[in-house]
């Protein structure tokens, strides 16, 4: 399809216009490969991340303190959470944003290519702030990633670079989601119209909508965090007037709209993955638009959940423990929509429909764990227990990240031409989903048992569990080496991919545009019926 | 699970493909029994339960999470009783077909909103009685002031006159450190110890308002269903009501630094006699402070009584600051007076303050410094703070010489 | 990349964006060293993220006022711009909405709290009433203080800007009827107008310290105070240097009654810009 015609003059500039060498990586306005290197730099920041958290379990391996110093302990969980939020998973799903959307909806980039390299490159200077601040003295800030004031307030540097660092951080992601809300908006090819969107696209738009409405919102809670350093201000003092308390209502109300822009693009490529292997259209189309942008919605009234122990009153706690339950409804939508998917289709277990339906699974669990600390009697019982750490590892790694698998593995093809050993990819996945539960699993009866969250020792009853998780967060970081080099074989010697890889995929990569898609695509725009 | 890709290195032979699918298969059963295996209820030797409550409000709690458990797992299994009847019944390689146009129906959503939404209801109804009972702390028979400290609590009794502190009474030779192991055999209640435990009485009615003196805590213990954020310069309050004597533990529940982990809480449960019996004795033990009757630091000094106009020496205040700073600025400034970075909090070793005009030193000592996480510290007796700061004048590299004396803490107080 | 893609305009590489990354990544670090009172690096690196920032916005503005002017920018690049104008005005909204909350809250939450009857035991003679600067801060002789009253300068700064609004829209009129001269001396008057609020606001602030009293250590009525007013003024300056900038291409001929989006974005901008006083002038200043 890409036999487009051009005047001779500009032929000539279209096809000899890629650039090489590092300037092609740094002055880019390519959008795959600005997609390429958010995908590769979430690689390494969940490199990062992971090495943190097997220092975690390290740790808590068994009782006692055997290799971290307290305050380091709280140091790398704190900037596990972060780096894995912000550092890891957020960035990769912007790549797969950067990639796949302009081919999805038939444009030839993004909106705004010259911005898009911006929002990349403002990454890595907030990774080296955030990373850095391990090496400052004092150490790297332990407040937990929920940066809560009067402990925040006490970091040494770090707590400042922390704070810049995230505001860098969030005027990429608020450059990023301008460009891909204009994207959709405005260069839909003619005949996509905003029903036809393939669902990934839908839920990128909803997650853009949301990451506009909140990053800044964090940026204003850390600006008073910083005056509060600095500069005398009472925000959250007391002594002043201020309220510890008014910084959680701000961050959560960042916080929990934060938790879906990390689920919602996860749904999005599970809602490509599925019908393409159960070879049958999406069910309820529609009604996945519309239950997403429920949740998008009821994502904003909900952050008190977070808080039902900070004595609010009871009718907040009442307020927020309804407006929490609702969230299933529109969920349980999506969740029975997928099932409806596979119902009296044709079903193959490729490598990505395994990914997905380790996603339904896994992440239906951590649904219900939530809809379980939703409860707010029995979140009084579990909040800040191990229980709410089982939770949110089952949405955000068997959630977001088995999204992530599965979507590498299913356009894995498209991006690098090659296919990578179906094998190799179905160990993976039945290692990871081993190692993760084994890791995760516990932590709910740790939960229970009253095992606080953030302690780097604990007592003798919780001793076999942890040593359980440790073992298992140690198998599951060694299946994610074996991840990377299967990969890497493919990469270097994967079979050619053919065209249209999986034959129930519909989206116009696949039907309009050859594996791998050539550095320009769409430079005449395709028509839809 | 037959792979139909013929890709480049399937050179590897037909060898490597079958231990992979072998592998697999192992992998996938392994899987299920892990999850089998992780739901036995034989295991019951190890916690995975919400402790047995002692509170009619924690019952309400434990019966409100089986409830809520029990639900969940019925909706799941009958919604992946649907995934896995898919994957095993419409597979390609049985020959299933699809039914390309089996991809919408109002009805059937509808049908999937309304009854979770009714699910939801039911959930919701007991939940809100309990909040609304959980919320209830009006007519306390007994007030208790909660203030968390890093890293340790105050509790002050409001109607009987007694406070005292509680903090940790593992030794550290227990936990050992990184590259040092521990020197002591782990007792079985490793790191739930503490020094003084809140003692209240069976079947009162306990209401607790909480605060902190420094950064966030959470008063947590699972048994009696409280969980509750101190927040400095706020009260908020909670209560219980336990129903059998015995003791309760429980952790703080919020991060608040270095010792976080280290900050248990025991409740121990009387009969109303042996409660009254203990406030008498506590009476004495630890009396709020005043003006006439100098506070007990948290660590007990008790041999240090302070007899009006005795003037101190250098060696008997130094001895004894260095128990009290020990107990109350170490945490902080670390014993080596070196102070911490990572929290503000600043060298003594060598500081002009210190080692400057008592004047000085002392306001300091009594008053704090705003905004920052130095408070002040008048709770202590004059003689507590006259010790703490001769020892800090006269300690690593501080040489001083001089003495503060309890006449000049007096003084400043006014 | 191709220069016109189906017509649509996609940029070609370009360095500006790693020039910014750079200047940003200064200005952190700098900023850190500066508050850390780490000296003189912190200064040194603010200094040249500054320089480098200005060269930044210097240039890539330049690449696109260029692009424009060269006619590169079809219907829907301009309706890209607009889009994308719109969506950048409503974060910043939502990054006031942070700054407002937090007035909102110490208002009707956290300060009638503290003077509640449980907070008696930690602030025995605290009361509820606005402005203060809290329980520790209000018995302390040295943290009195008055509040600004809104019918001096701030209703006058009301004034201002609101009339700035009609001489943007005026300014516009101009523009798409072909005045030119309507359309520099709306946009003259607008800056004007502009400056002389924000001169305003100096006079202001410097009467705060020196005879309120009113400090942004004033507890939390300071501390809302001067964020709000502060980072307004901010947006304010932003608002100019833009309108300086519309000015100068006017003046130099750019910008026809058909196609003239960075007029329009800048008005958009300045009547954002606008409605946030309101609204702070009344719960700032108005409502003490
Ligand atoms: C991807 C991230 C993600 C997602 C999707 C969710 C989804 C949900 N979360 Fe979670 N959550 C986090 C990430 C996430 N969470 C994180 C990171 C924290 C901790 C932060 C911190 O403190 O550090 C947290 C903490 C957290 C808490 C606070 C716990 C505490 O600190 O005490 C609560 C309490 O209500 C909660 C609830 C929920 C609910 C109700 C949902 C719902 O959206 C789930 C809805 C889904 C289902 C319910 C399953 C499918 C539905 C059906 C099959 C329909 C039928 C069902 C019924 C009728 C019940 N979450
Ligand atoms: C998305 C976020 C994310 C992810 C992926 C993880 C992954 C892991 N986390 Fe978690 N974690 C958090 C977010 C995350 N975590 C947060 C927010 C907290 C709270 C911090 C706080 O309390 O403040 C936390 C806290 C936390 C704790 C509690 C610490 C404490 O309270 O003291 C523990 C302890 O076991 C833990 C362990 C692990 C382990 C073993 C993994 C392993 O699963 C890691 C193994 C790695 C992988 C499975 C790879 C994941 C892959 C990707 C992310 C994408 C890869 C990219 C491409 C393919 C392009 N984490
Ligand atoms: Cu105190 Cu955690
Ligand atoms: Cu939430």
């Amino acid at each position: 399809m890409s036999a487009t015609t051009h005047p001779a003059d500009h032929a000539a500039d279209h096809h000899d216009h890629k650039p090489y060498g590092l300037s092609r990586w740094l002055f880019t306005t390519n959008h795959k490969d600005i997609g390429t290197m958010y995908l590769l730099f979430g690689l390494l920041m969940a490199i990062v991340g992971g090495f943190l958290s097997l220092g975690i379990r390290a740790e808590l391996f068994m009782p006692g303190l055997q290799i971290l110093q307290p305050e380091t302990f709280n140091s790398f969980m704190t900037l596990h959470g972060l780096i894995m939020v912000f550092g890891a998973v957020m960035p990769v799903f912007v790549g797969f944003a950067n990639w796949l959307i302009p081919m999805q909806i038939g444009a030839a980039d993004m909106a705004f290519p010259r911005m898009n390299n911006w929002s990349f490159w403002l990454l890595p200077p907030a990774a080296i702030l955030l990373a850095g601040s391990f090496f400052v003295e004092g150490g790297a800030i332990q407040s937990g990633w929920t940066l809560y004031p009067p402990l925040f307030t006490q970091s040494g540097i770090s707590g400042d670079m922390t704070i810049l660092a995230v505001h860098i951080l969030g005027a990429s992601s608020i450059m990023g989601s301008i460009n891909i809300v204009t994207t959709v908006l405005n260069l839909r090819a003619p005949g996509m119209t905003l029903m036809k969107l393939p669902l990934f696209v839908w839920t990128w738009l909803i997650t853009a909508y949301l990451l506009i409405a909140v990053m800044p919102v964090l940026a204003g809670a850390v600006t008073m965090l910083l005056t509060d350093r600095h500069f005398g201000t009472s925000f959250f003092n007391a002594a002043g007037g201020g309220d510890p308390t008014m910084f959680m209502h701000i961050f959560w109300f960042f916080g929990h709209p934060e938790v879906y822009i990390i689920i919602l693009p996860a749904f999005g490529i599970v809602s490509q993955i599925i019908p393409a292997f159960s070879r049958k259209p999406l069910f309820g189309y529609a009604s996945m638009v519309y239950a997403t942008s429920s949740i998008a919605i009821l994502s904003f009234i909900v952050w008190g959940h977070h808080m039902f122990t900070v004595g609010m009153p009871a009718a907040g706690q009442l307020f927020f423990m309804y407006a929490t339950m609702l969230i299933a409804v529109p969920t349980g939508v999506k969740v029975f929509n997928w099932i409806a998917t596979m119902w009296r289709g044709s079903l193959t277990f490729e490598t990505p429909m395994l990914w997905a339906l380790g996603f339904l699974f896994m992440f239906t669990m951590g649904g219900f764990t939530g809809l379980v600390l939703a409860i707010t009697p029995v979140d009084i019982t579990l909040h800040n227990s191990y229980y709410v750490v089982a939770h949110f590892h089952y949405t955000m790694v068997a959630g977001a990240s088995f999204a992530i698998f599965g979507g590498v593995y299913f356009w894995w093809p498209k991006w690098t031409g090659k296919m990578y050993n179906e094998s190799f990819g179905k160990l993976h996945f039945w290692w990871t989903t081993i190692g993760f539960n084994l890791t995760f699993f516990p932590q709910h009866f740790l939960g229970l048992a009253g095992m606080p969250r953030r302690i780097p020792d604990y007592a003798l009853q919780f001793a076999e569990w942890n040593m359980i998780s440790s073992i298992g967060a140690f198998f599951l970081a060694a299946g994610q080496i074996f991840f990377m080099i299967t990969l890497w074989l493919s990469y270097k010697s994967g079979a050619p991919a053919k065209d249209r890889q999986w034959e129930g995929a519909d989206s116009l990569e696949w039907t309009h545009l050859p594996s791998p898609v050539p550095y320009h695509t769409f430079e005449t725009v395709p028509v839809l019926k | 699970m037959i792979n139909k890709h013929k890709n480049g290195w399937a050179r590897a032979g037909r060898i490597a493909k079958r231990t992979l699918a072998v592998a697999e298969l192992a992998m996938s059963k392994l899987f299920l029994l892990v999850i089998g295996a992780l739901s036995l209820p034989a295991l019951a030797a190890y916690d995975v339960d919400i402790p047995p409550p002692a509170t009619a409000i924690a019952s309400e709690i434990y019966n409100l999470h089986y409830y809520i458990l029990i639900v969940c797992v019925v909706i799941f299994v009958a919604v992946f009783g649907a995934m896995f009847y898919s994957i095993f019944k419409f597979r390609k390689s049985q020959g299933a077909k699809p039914d390309v146009n089996f991809h919408e129906s109002t009805l059937i959503e509808i049908i999937w909103t309304v009854i979770p939404f009714i699910i939801l209801i039911a959930m919701a109804i007991p939940a809100t009685s309990t909040i609304l009972a959980m919320k209830d702390s009006s007519n306390p028979d007994l007030t208790i002031k909660v203030v968390g400290y890093q890293w340790g609590w105050q509790y002050e009794y409001q109607q009987d006159g007694v406070s005292f502190y509680s903090s940790l009474a593992t030794p550290w030779a227990q936990v050992g450190q990184p590259g040092v192991p521990a020197t002591e055999a782990r007792g079985p209640n490793y790191l739930l110890e503490v020094d003084n435990p809140m003692v209240v009485p069976v079947g009162k009615k306990v209401r607790l308002l909480i605060t902190s003196n420094d950064v966030l805590h959470g008063w947590y213990v699972p048994a009696l269903g409280v969980n509750q954020y101190g927040i400095p310069g706020f009260i908020k309050d909670s209560w219980f009501k336990v129903e059998k004597a015995g003791t309760y533990k429980g952790q703080c529940s919020q991060i608040c630094g270095k010792l976080h982990g280290f900050m248990p809480i025991t409740v121990v449960a009387k009969s109303p006699a042996d409660y009254d019996a203990w406030v008498k004795e506590a009476k004495t033990k630890f009396a709020i402070p005043t003006a006439d009757s100098p506070a007990v630091a948290p660590v007990a000094v008790a041999t240090l009584v302070d007899e009006p106009g005795k003037k101190w020496t250098l060696d008997e205040l130094k001895k004894a600051g260095e128990s009290i700073y020990s107990a109350n600025c170490a945490a902080c400034h670390q014993a080596d007076g070196k102070g911490n970075p990572a929290m503000k909090a600043k060298a003594l070793d060598g500081s002009p303050i210190v080692t400057g005009p008592k004047a000085g030193q002392i306001a300091i000592l009594l008053k704090g410094r705003p905004n920052t996480q130095m408070g002040g510290f008048d709770r202590l007796s004059d003689v507590e703070l006259a010790a703490v700061a001769t020892y800090s004048r006269n300690s690593w590299g501080n040489k001083v010489g001089d003495t503060v004396q309890p006449a000049d803490i007096k003084s400043a107080r006014k | 990349m191709s220069a016109h893609t189906g017509g649509y305009y996609f940029a070609p590489p370009s360095k500006w964006p790693l020039v910014g990354s750079t200047a940003l990544f200064l200005m952190a670090i700098g900023g850190v060293l500066a508050m850390n009172s780490i000296q003189p690096g912190g200064w040194i690196f603010l200094a040249i993220g500054s320089a480098v920032l200005v060269w930044m916005l210097f240039g890539w503005f330049g690449d696109v006022i260029g692009e424009s002017e060269k006619g590169l920018y079809d219907k829907q690049v301009d309706m890209s711009f607009r889009w994308s104008m719109s969506w950048f005005i409503f974060s910043e909204v939502m990054f006031f909405a942070a700054f407002f909350g937090a007035l909102f809250y110490a208002r009707v939450y956290s300060v009638p709290w503290l003077a509640d009857m449980d907070n008696r035991l930690l602030w025995d003679s605290f009361s509820a009433a606005w402005p203060t600067a809290g329980p520790y801060f209000d018995p302390n002789p040295a943290y009195q203080f008055s509040a600004m009253s809104a019918w001096g300068i701030p209703a006058l700064n009301t004034m201002l800007l609101l009339s700035s609004g009609a001489t943007i829209t005026w300014a516009h009129w101009g523009l798409l009827q072909n005045k030119r001269n309507q359309l520099v001396m709306g946009l003259f008057l607008t800056i004007l107008l502009g400056v002389v609020f924000l001169g305003f606001q100096v006079y202001e602030y410097v009467h705060a310290y020196s005879d309120l009293n009113l400090k942004l250590t004033s507890g939390i009525f300071g501390s809302t105070f001067y964020l709000l007013t502060g980072f307004h003024g901010f947006h304010v300056t932003l608002g100019a240097t833009m309108l300086i900038v519309i000015l100068v291409r006017s003046m130099k001929g750019h910008f026809t009654a058909e196609r003239h989006f960075a007029f329009e974005a800048v008005a958009w901008y300045w009547h954002f810009v606008d409605v946030v006083w309101l609204g702070l002038f009344v719960v700032v200043y108005w409502l003490v």
